[in-house]
């Protein structure tokens, strides 16, 4: 594995159900995040994922790629255009750094709307 | 809050007297570290990682916060601080939230059975920022979380406290209306000019005193005798504030300078003749208006039934 190398894309249809769900296992009852009315109120056309949410599914499409035994270090996120139910978004990833056994990620989450999350993943995979 | 940056730079010294203060203290989490929350988070995730089950199960490492998530319980942990600064945000029409970004190190892995503690600090407040969903300060908190004692991770998190630039109209809810003027014995003559785009004032038949706005009687001499003379229109802001909060999407939608349902101005303007009248300016950011500002009167038609008098900046 060297710099500049790409990941397979992961593709995550953004459903009501999935804001709903990654809401709710992560104990974030914000209204924008499950109440369509609500969230019109505070000037967002519909509910939008939470950041806890995106952060899980940054985690996963790292640990899908690297295999259960990549163990996760750092994710640093940050949020752009949200994820409105009916959107899908697409993660791409591209190897920054390889360092021993560490492995750096730049990750993009591109919506229809524009980029919902761009960071970076620090990852060790053990020899 | 008005548009001059002196008042922002007092509100910032407050908010930025925060930093470095606790935002959490000896935070508890609900539950420790357990498989059904896992299981929970895997499931909403999509995430079939094997190390999330079985006896060796680990937490996946991104629920680092979630361990320490409220829920709808109350939050004995969050500081006097905290809540302070929060609630200046929001009194001063920040109301809104948005989490921008969390950065996590992860240094060991939480394992079920995990006993989480947590302790907050707020670590910086912005300056006023102007983003796409509004005007709001950047609070950024960093969470060291325990596992039983021992440091398990680190936890940053940035939110946008904001006042929304827009509020869409609800689909189904009829526009917002201006409120109808009251329109009385005292006052038709005025509302009637509006109709025919004349700004009308009184004058004393008795003593010559102009008066805006309309009063049954002369205030310098008592008369009830009166004609009306047609404001020329040319005008000067005396005087001014910006109506930020609450929102009303009445007074801002028809003017494509204001964001919709954002501030708005609302100028004491003297005429010419020397009375003064309150309206608003528009066609000119709210916060471009300013006291001495020429001005110029013009009609707008609001909605079928009404027309008010505005005015206009006069650019030179």
């Amino acid at each position: 594995m060297n710099a500049g190398d790409r990941l397979p894309p992961l593709e995550i249809p953004i459903t009501r159900t999935l804001i709903v769900a990654g809401a709710i296992a992560s104990r974030d009852y914000q209204d924008v995040h499950h109440d369509p009315e609500l969230a019109r109120q505070k000037g967002s056309p519909d509910i939008f994922m939470n950041i806890l949410t995106t952060n899980g599914l940054v985690g996963r499409y790292i640990t899908d790629h690297f295999g259960p035994r990549a163990v996760l270090r750092r994710v640093a996120i940050r949020l752009g255009a949200p994820n409105h139910p009916g959107d899908t978004m697409v993660l791409t990833g591209t190897v920054e750094q390889v360092d021993g056994d560490l492995v750096t990620v730049r990750v993009v989450g591109a919506n229809g709307i524009g980029k919902h999350v761009t960071g970076t993943v620090t990852v060790r995979i053990p020899a | 809050m008005n548009g001059e940056p002196e008042v922002h730079e007092e509100f910032e010294a407050r908010l930025k007297a925060y930093e470095g203060r606790p935002a959490a203290a000896t935070g508890v989490g609900r539950d420790p570290v357990n498989e059904p929350m896992i299981r929970h988070w895997c499931e909403a995730m999509g995430d079939t990682n094997p190390a999330y089950t079985g006896p060796d199960a680990i937490a996946p490492p991104t629920m680092l916060q979630a361990w320490t998530m409220a829920g709808l319980s109350r939050r004995p942990e969050r500081t006097a601080a905290y809540d302070e600064l929060l609630g200046l945000l929001d009194e001063s029409g920040h109301d809104a939230v948005v989490a921008t970004d969390c950065e996590q190190e992860y240094l060991r892995p939480l394992r079920p059975g995990d006993d989480i503690t947590f302790d907050s600090v707020i670590e910086s407040v912005s300056g006023r920022k102007t983003t796409k969903l509004g005007t709001g300060y950047f609070v950024t908190t960093r969470t060291d979380i325990k596992a039983s004692g021992e440091l398990a991770g680190t936890h940053r998190f940035r939110i946008l406290k904001y006042a929304p630039a827009r509020r869409p109209k609800a689909s189904n809810a009829p526009k917002e209306r201006r409120p109808r003027p009251v329109v009385n014995r005292d006052n038709a003559g005025f509302w009637e000019g509006v109709a025919r785009h004349e700004l009308l004032i009184q004058r004393c038949t008795g003593c010559g005193t102009l008066r805006f706005p309309w009063l049954p009687g002369c205030n310098g001499c008592g008369s009830l005798e009166w004609d009306t003379v047609e404001a020329s229109g040319e005008g000067t802001v005396y005087s001014y504030v910006v109506m930020h909060h609450p929102p009303f999407p009445a007074f801002t939608a028809s003017d494509h300078a204001a964001a919709a349902a954002g501030p708005f101005a609302v100028g004491l303007i003297e005429l010419a003749e020397g009375v003064r009248i309150i309206s608003n300016v528009v066609g000119v950011p709210y916060d471009k208006v300013r006291v001495g500002m020429p001005v110029r009167l013009c009609f707008r038609q609001y909605d079928d039934e009404l027309v008010l008098p505005v005015f206009q900046e006069v650019t030179r």
